[in-house]
């Protein structure tokens, strides 16, 4: 038998990280986001093929928020600010795709040794180790504050994942309530971006060093 | 070795100059001209090996000798693959590293043939395609674990052949992420967009071209005729990680290869028509992303249970 649907979505979640991870340009940045963002709302239909409501509820809210709302709200910042490209990141993209696949090597490392119960397939677990550390690289070490959102964003998608593993006892208003609270959160650092480049011509966060009263 | 590995490893030798025809083809058609005939290759070769060779003064043993080292490890490396799904030419536990060690040998050879002009341009190339290659190889190994750890053998005609077929649904989608290592590998490999640019006479881009622009007449069919034959090669590795072929009788094991070669073929035109050729910098990225790949594929299979 071929490997499960699920194990696929995973996968591609892993490649999606690798694809931020490698790509110079925000904008695929953001597309990238996209796409595991419709990634992750496949993923609990995929998981739980029992079609209740929660599933679906669960499904929907995050492909609408994830894949739709949040890269739409971002490219349009990446429009306003006129910024194209990473230029200058703290860790090379070589380099950074390397830390990549280490941090995946680590997740299934330790997802080994984690006991948790009744876990749905063996790769969710360092699926989303993988995707909170490749989210928090992406946060610390980019420069421009654009990326810095999307890598706040993976590690989100990789916290969902982790809570995947325990949909069916998590209720639906707590997801939603998680859900509306990263759309209020990339909303509120899409204007502080929108005012950073506004202050100061550029978006490197760097700059915000130099502030002075 | 059986009589259908013999007759698969002519044939694939025979054809193995169409691949660069077929690709140059796609990229004309899809950029809209009409393009070179797809035996240009064979016209090509023709027309070298009448002509006679033209050595610098400068130039040692070391240079005549590098195509001649190039094409026999070429066909030494194609005898280890087993082309009709089956069985191999030759094989043995590890030839693995043979095949690895062999394709080296021939770009050592070529290396060396491009430092002993004495030009200081040669000897650039030379340098930039040691660059490509110690990022490319870790790939290629990484590819190869993947293929040793489904299979559970290290022997190329097993890893590829009959053990595969019986493994490859249980681990499909890490031969999957093996194959798209493997042709990024490919394309570096054999001197293709986004690595190098087969077209460009650019000193400042140049890789593979620049490095082989001493040679001439025969010697210069022959690196040619084995720079075809690598791409059959590495077609070959994409397409036995893609569709096992243990299980098929071995005429129709043959022409799933050649079609599979004709595919690759194809996707290399359509690579060199929609991307452009990568910055020298960003060159190791690409490869790191192939072993990137491939390495997450070996996690995989590490995992499986």
């Amino acid at each position: 038998m071929i490997a499960p649907i699920h194990d696929l979505l995973l996968l591609l979640v892993i490649l999606t990280n690798f694809w931020v991870l490698g790509t110079t340009r925000l904008s695929a940045t953001v597309r990238a986001t996209a796409i595991q963002g419709l990634l992750l709302g496949l993923l609990p239909v995929a998981l739980h093929p029992g079609w209740t409501a929660h599933t679906i509820g669960l499904a929907v809210g995050t492909i609408v928020v994830k894949a739709i709302v949040l890269p739409a709200f971002l490219l349009w910042a990446t429009r306003e600010a006129a910024v194209r490209r990473e230029v200058e990141p703290l860790v090379g993209f070589s380099a950074s795709l390397m830390l990549g696949a280490v941090a995946v090597a680590l997740a299934f490392a330790i997802a080994t040794r984690l006991a948790l119960p009744d876990v749905p397939t063996r790769l969710l677990v360092p699926v989303a180790l993988a995707t909170v550390m490749v989210g928090l690289l992406v946060l610390t070490t980019r420069s421009k504050a654009l990326s810095q959102v999307v890598g706040y964003l993976i590690l989100e998608n990789g916290i969902y994942v982790f809570g995947l593993s325990q949909a069916e006892r998590v209720p639906f208003l707590v997801e939603v309530g998680v859900l509306l609270d990263i759309f209020v959160g990339v909303f509120i650092m899409g204007i502080v971006v929108f005012h950073i480049n506004r202050e100061f011509d550029s978006l490197d966060s760097a700059r915000l060093t130099e502030l002075k009263d | 070795m059986s009589l259908s590995s013999v007759v698969m490893y002519l044939l694939v030798c025979a054809l193995a100059p169409l691949l660069p025809g077929i690709a140059t083809r796609t990229k004309s058609l899809l950029t809209g001209r009409r393009g070179s005939p797809v035996w240009q290759l064979y016209a090509d070769l023709a027309k070298l090996f009448r002509k006679g060779a033209v050595y610098s003064r400068t130039t040692t043993l070391v240079f005549r000798a590098a195509p001649v080292v190039l094409i026999a490890t070429s066909l030494l490396a194609a005898g280890l693959l087993p082309l009709d799904g089956r069985s191999a030419l030759l094989a043995f536990p590890g030839d693995l590293v043979g095949f690895a060690g062999l394709l080296a040998l021939g770009r050592f050879a070529l290396v060396l043939a491009g430092l002993d002009t004495g030009s200081s341009f040669e000897g650039m190339g030379a340098s930039r395609e040691v660059m490509v290659a110690t990022f490319a190889e870790p790939a290629l190994f990484l590819g190869f674990v993947v293929l040793a750890l489904a299979t559970g053998r290290m022997s190329l005609e097993e890893m590829l052949g009959v053990p595969l077929a019986s493994v490859w649904s249980g681990s499909a989608p890490s031969l999957v992420l093996a194959a798209a290592s493997f042709f990024m590998v490919l394309l570096a490999e054999t001197s293709r967009v986004p690595v190098d640019d087969p077209a460009t006479h650019l000193e400042l881009t140049m890789i593979h071209e620049v490095m082989i622009l001493d040679h001439s007449g025969p010697d210069l069919g022959l690196i040619l005729l084995a720079g075809s034959l690598k791409l059959a090669l590495f077609g070959t590795l994409v397409t036995s990680a893609l569709v096992p072929r243990g299980g098929m009788a071995p005429f129709s094991s043959g022409l799933v290869l050649i079609a599979g070669l004709v595919v690759i073929a194809v996707g290399v035109g359509m690579v060199e028509s929609v991307m452009a050729r990568l910055r020298m910098n960003r060159l190791p990225q690409f490869l790191v992303a192939a072993s990137a790949l491939a390495g997450l594929a070996v996690i995989l299979e590490l995992q499986r249970p």
